[in-house]
């Protein structure tokens, strides 16, 4: 996998990981014109498209997209169910996650996502484990915050 | 307040992504950033020491505004200091503000690798596995060099855990990809191989995705592994019995691994030993078996990560291409897809099947599915779907079935998205010519595909016509008759007209017969087009009517008028108007016998591959699609077809040292217009356009080149007085290469163009920077020279993550350059890895003043896909100059003694850019020449000297550049002691400013 964007309807980056040496600007423009491409793209089209020499497998869950540039050899379905493993493991994490756990915490969906994928492959794809090593690492922590109620869509629930 | 915060819940941090949020316009964001990036940056280097969690804090925010998409330029060092906090979380926040905001400052790389080594180091699981994340997520030279021989280690010890392992390997995974020859090979590569047996699938594998790709580059050392994976594999797909757990995702056991496994093996041929053959075939047929099972879930996911495996097996299947059997059960499978109600399903079969058809045993069996396919592509909703079902219908396209593919092709074409129109154009052209076996079925639909899409039909499609019709007697008539049909239409396309224009030029006789289709109403119908045309047509054109004039020479009268007209004689366009005046004092002196030579019919075109299919290969681009291999089958079968047309295979020899030497016969063009000396326009039409206006001048065996000397002089027979054959062979040479090394001459864009000088012109003044960038290559220079003696360092970098094969670089001179300049280089390293940069070093000796530029010639093999182009090198006279200092007295006693009117070359033309002093006094400078204070009474006016140093003379050189601010105009005076020197020189300049 060369890289993974997670943005929402209106184009805002939610989170990027790049998995080849580039840029910032050279990131920046990518990321602009994939997110106009996929946008551009009509609800019940194919998931995958060919992009520059890259194919794109790409996902929306409620207000969210995440979008994964693969290589030519790469397989496009699982890529599809890396995408899906990855929403699962942020909705087991922060409870029916939604966008705003994403844009709040961020950090952790960087974590969570370091112990799933690196290098841009399958590190671990049991649930069981990787969820075990995020919360290992939290009770690491001193402080924990308390959940606080949210009248919010999750994005598990709202598969595209 | 924020909704949501988890985990330690940085509340300050909540609260600033919170404002952000409600920030209602842009200008208010920046605002709230600017407040913030300042608040940080006091706190970073105020008085009071910051605990860890405002350190961590303040460095989580930064973070966040640099993912906004705002630069950060400051924190690093506090994202450092974060890495040897003892708190966990602490060390979690800098490692990632590291892996995301990655800077190559040395210092700071020092002082992160002494915190990731003391990581490693430390013995903690989460400790270690937060620095080989950082490791991984970064891949720097750096970080390559100072741990890749650390990670092996802690790979294969025995003692390391599980989660550490992992870890490492796709550490060492990623390393590899980044820096290849850090990585050192050694004992430990054996053992890795024997993960696939560990106990841990998750270690099984993030290990099986770092044997892939060490397996990619080194096969043989990794041969072991194959029989390890078939075990693994075969373990999890066929014994039902072994609960995986965890591992087993929507009731489809392991599919990550089992597509990890079937990818290893696509690394090797079906392996010799038959007991591990039955057992992956037994493999192999069990997952093709279940797919026919029931769904054990109505879930999307299950279905997913089932033919996830699927499409894998199928592709390794494909790549094996021995066992007839599965091959074609393969392609029943995917066969049942195409009509799959999943979109994702019907795309994939498609893209899968594109390969299938290249396999001698299954391409009866893809050919079954012709009609769904049609269908697909007349009723898909999706363009990309559509798109695949073309790339199938091409590949699945032979003789038995090419009339009914390419006419389904061209009447989707007339509906077909415009994103994906040219590519069809193109595959309609390719499949008409290869599978033609009557040529007039293919100038029907050549005539077809120029009605229906006529703005994509590029200059390819339209020369090849071309070609075919010249090379083919038996065609001739009816091309002509059926080129003259189509242009009664009352709008045709412009592509028709040219086409129309060629042929008739050529092939008029042979329908002149017909009073409907005299002589004088193919010339009425063709003048009919003029006006509406572009100049590049118009030209061509005008060479049609000088070939009537000898064709027919009833019609001379009318079409001398024509040319006599002032819109021809004084159009504005030079091209025309130099064509105009020299065929129409062509068909006024030269006698019959001469205009029957010089206007002969063309000599048929070398045989050669298919321009447009080199074209279609290079849309497709390298990591070409289902198709590298595709492409390159359908190249062996071309060039089968070929031999077999001309008994050798000695054209495509002639066709590949045609190619290489390009470049020199178009700028033999150039030049040929220099030594006339007098100021002709020709010589500044750019090289781009050269073989275009060459190519159109086709119709009469004498090139746009040649013509202008042909001019003045009485020697009708070309510059060299060779007879006129050798004319028409340049022309030739200069038309088919320009077919075959590049896109269209015209287009000005692409990136892969014959000989790209794009940049050539701002090396004038300068020695270092990029010459030339595309997707897949930079290439930059560092020059330097002294005297007549320079040295050109020139950086080869690989801008992909695939390996460059087969690179070369050679330095080509055109025949006129090579007396006066000497070029050595080294062979270049034949492999680029990907994200490397290569260095060619090129000696260079000037000889004797020389205008043309040598040419680099880059070859190279990127996924499967040949590249090969030229790009000129910058290497021009003025970079011989040594600047010369001299007082006003000087430089006037000089200026005088030169001052016979061929040493003088003047020149008066417009800014191109802003008129700034301090800019043109850097040119001026960077062009070589010394720049000489109060030489000049007036102080706006620069005034400058040098020598121009030669291996058999030295020229002096004296320049003045006098500007005029308020008409924005210059005028620039050369004088050398050379005429030759003076002009080359000026010209070089005056495109500076």
């Amino acid at each position: 996998m060369r890289f993974m964007l997670l943005f929402s309807r209106q184009g805002k980056l939610r989170l990027q990981k790049w998995y080849v040496p580039l840029g910032d600007q050279e990131k920046r423009r990518l990321g602009r014109e994939l997110v106009q491409t996929i946008l551009g793209r009509k609800a019940k089209m194919c998931s995958f498209l060919e992009w520059r020499d890259l194919k794109v497998v790409y996902k929306r869950y409620a207000s969210l997209y995440f979008c994964c540039a693969i290589e030519e050899q790469d397989n496009e379905l699982i890529t599809l169910e890396v995408i899906h493993r990855y929403v699962e493991l942020l909705d087991k994490y922060f409870g029916s996650v939604c966008e705003l756990d994403i844009i709040f915490n961020f950090e952790k969906a960087y974590f969570i996502l370091d112990e799933f994928l690196l290098g841009g492959e399958a590190q671990e794809t049991s649930k069981k484990s990787v969820l075990k090593a995020i919360e290992q690492a939290d009770q690491l922590q001193e402080v924990r915050a308390v959940y606080l109620p949210r009248p919010l869509i999750p994005l598990i629930s709202q598969a595209f | 307040m924020p909704a949501v915060s988890k985990g330690d819940g940085m509340r300050g941090l909540a609260v600033f992504i919170s404002d952000i949020r409600n920030c209602k316009s842009k200008e208010a964001e920046i605002k709230r950033i600017n407040k913030e990036l300042a608040n940080i940056r006091s706190k970073f280097k105020g008085d009071k020491a910051l605990d860890g969690y405002s350190k961590k804090k303040y460095v989580c925010k930064l973070l966040f505004i640099f993912l906004l998409g705002h630069d950060i330029d400051f924190g690093h060092m506090e994202a450092v200091n974060l890495l040897s906090s003892n708190k966990y979380t602490e060390k979690q926040i800098g490692y990632l503000f590291i892996s995301v905001l990655v800077n190559s400052n040395s210092d700071l790389i020092r002082l992160i690798n002494n915190g990731i080594k003391n990581d490693l180091a430390s013995r903690n699981p989460t400790h270690m596995n937060l620095s080989l994340h950082c490791i991984a997520n970064v891949g720097s030279r750096e970080m390559a060099e100072a741990f890749a021989a650390d990670i092996p280690r802690i790979l294969v010890a025995g003692d390391t855990m599980d989660s550490v392992k992992q870890s490492a390997a796709l550490c060492l995974l990623r390393l590899n990809r980044t820096s290849p020859d850090l990585v050192p090979m050694g004992e430990w590569t054996a053992r890795v191989v024997h993960l696939l047996n560990d106990q841990h699938l998750g270690v099984v594998t993030s290990a099986t995705s770092l044997i892939t790709t060490l397996a990619q580059k080194s096969p043989d050392d990794f041969k072991t592994s194959v029989s390890l994976a078939i075990a693994r594999l075969s373990r999890i797909v066929t014994s039902a019995s072994i609960d995986l757990q965890d591992y087993t995702y929507y009731f489809v056991a392991a599919p990550w691994l089992s597509v990890k496994l079937l990818r290893l093996l696509q690394c090797y041929p079906p392996p010799e030993d038959g007991a591990l053959r039955g057992r992956l075939t037994e493999c192999l047929e069990t997952i093709l078996n279940k797919a026919q099972e029931p769904p054990k879930s109505k879930k999307v996911q299950h279905s997913n990560a089932k033919n996830a495996v699927l499409f894998e097996a199928i592709a390794l299947i494909i790549h094996h291409d021995s066992e007839p059997t599965l091959l074609v059960r393969a392609c029943n499978q995917l066969g049942q897809f195409l009509q799959h109600r999943e979109t994702n399903l019907r795309y994939l079969a498609l893209e899968s099947m594109c390969t299938l058809a290249s396999s001698e045993f299954s391409h009866e069996a893809v050919k079954t599915h012709i009609e769904t396919v049609i269908n697909a592509l007349k009723t898909e909703r999706d363009v990309s779907v559509r798109q695949r079902a073309v790339d199938l219908l091409y590949a699945m396209c032979d003789r038995s079935n090419a009339k009914q593919i390419v006419a389904e092709m061209l009447s989707y074409l007339e509906t077909a998205d415009y994103s994906i129109r040219e590519e069809i154009v193109l595959k309609v052209a390719v499949l008409a010519e290869k599978y033609a076996v009557d040529y007039t079925w293919y100038v029907d639909t050549i005539l077809n595909l120029i009605r229906v899409a006529g703005d994509q039909v590029s200059e390819e499609v339209w020369y090849r016509v071309i070609q075919i019709v010249i090379n083919r007697d038996d065609v001739q008539g009816y091309a002509a008759k059926t080129v003259f049909e189509a242009l009664q239409a009352p709008a045709c396309h412009e592509n028709l007209v040219k086409v129309g224009g060629y042929i008739l030029g050529e092939f008029g006789n042979l329908i002149a017969g017909d009073s409907r289709s005299s002589p004088l109403v193919q010339f009425k119908l063709l003048h009919s087009k003029f006006h509406l045309c572009s100049v590049p047509t118009r030209a061509l054109l005008l060479s049609a009517y000088i070939k009537f004039i000898n064709l027919f020479p009833e019609v001379k009268a009318t079409i001398q008028e024509v040319l006599r007209s002032d819109s021809q004689l004084r159009n504005a366009d030079v091209e025309l108007q130099q064509r105009a005046v020299e065929y129409l004092r062509l068909s006024t002196i030269a006698s019959t016998d001469i205009l029957a030579t010089v206007l002969e019919e063309m000599p048929p075109f070398p045989e050669r591959e298919s321009s447009i299919l080199a074209k279609l290969k290079r849309r497709k681009g390298p990591g070409n699609q289902p198709g590298a291999e595709e492409a390159r089958q359908e190249r062996e079968r071309e060039r089968e077809r070929e031999r077999s047309l001309n008994g050798s295979a000695e054209h495509r020899e002639g066709g590949a040292a045609a190619s290489a030497k390009s470049s020199p016969s178009v700028d033999v063009l150039s030049v040929a217009a220099l030594p006339t000396n007098r100021p002709r326009p020709v010589s500044s039409v750019s090289l781009m356009q050269t073989p275009f206006l060459a190519s159109c001048a086709a119709p009469s065996s004498l090139s746009a080149g040649p013509m202008t000397s042909l001019y003045p002089s009485a020697d009708l027979l070309g510059p060299t007085g060779s007879p006129p054959s050798t004319g028409g062979s340049l022309l030739v040479d200069v038309f088919s290469d320009s077919l075959q090394a590049g896109p269209a001459p015209l287009d000005l864009a692409p990136p892969n163009t014959a000989v790209s000088e794009d940049n050539f012109s701002r090396f004038i003044c300068k020695n270092n920077g990029v010459l030339f960038e595309n997707q897949l290559l930079q290439i930059g220079l560092k020059s330097e020279y002294r005297q007549n003696l320079g040295r050109i360092y020139v950086f080869f970098g690989n801008k992909t993550s695939n390996q460059f094969l087969d690179f070369s670089s050679t330095v080509n001179c055109p025949d006129l350059l090579k007396t006066k300049l000497n070029v050595h280089t080294k062979p270049a390293d034949p492999t680029i890895d990907a994200g490397a940069q290569l260095q060619q070093i090129l000696n260079i000796e000037c000889l004797e003043d020389f205008t043309p530029a040598p040419v680099l010639d880059i070859q190279f093999r990127y996924g499967g896909t040949l590249q090969n182009f030229g790009v000129k090198l910058p290497v021009m006279l003025n970079k011989f100059f040594q600047p010369t200092e001299m007082e006003a007295q000087d430089f006037f006693q000089r200026w005088k003694q030169l001052g016979a009117p061929q040493q003088e070359v003047q020149k008066i033309f417009k800014a191109k850019h802003p008129m700034d002093t301090e800019v043109t006094k850097a040119k001026i400078m960077g062009f070589g020449t010394a720049l000489l204070d109060g030489v000049d009474p007036n102080p706006t006016n620069f005034v400058g000297a040098g020598v121009i140093h030669t291996k058999n003379t030295q020229v002096g050189c004296l320049l003045r550049l006098e500007p005029n601010t308020q008409a924005q105009m210059y005028r620039l005076t050369l004088r050398t002691s050379r005429d030759t020197v003076s002009q080359r020189l000026s010209d070089l300049l005056s495109e500076q400013f």
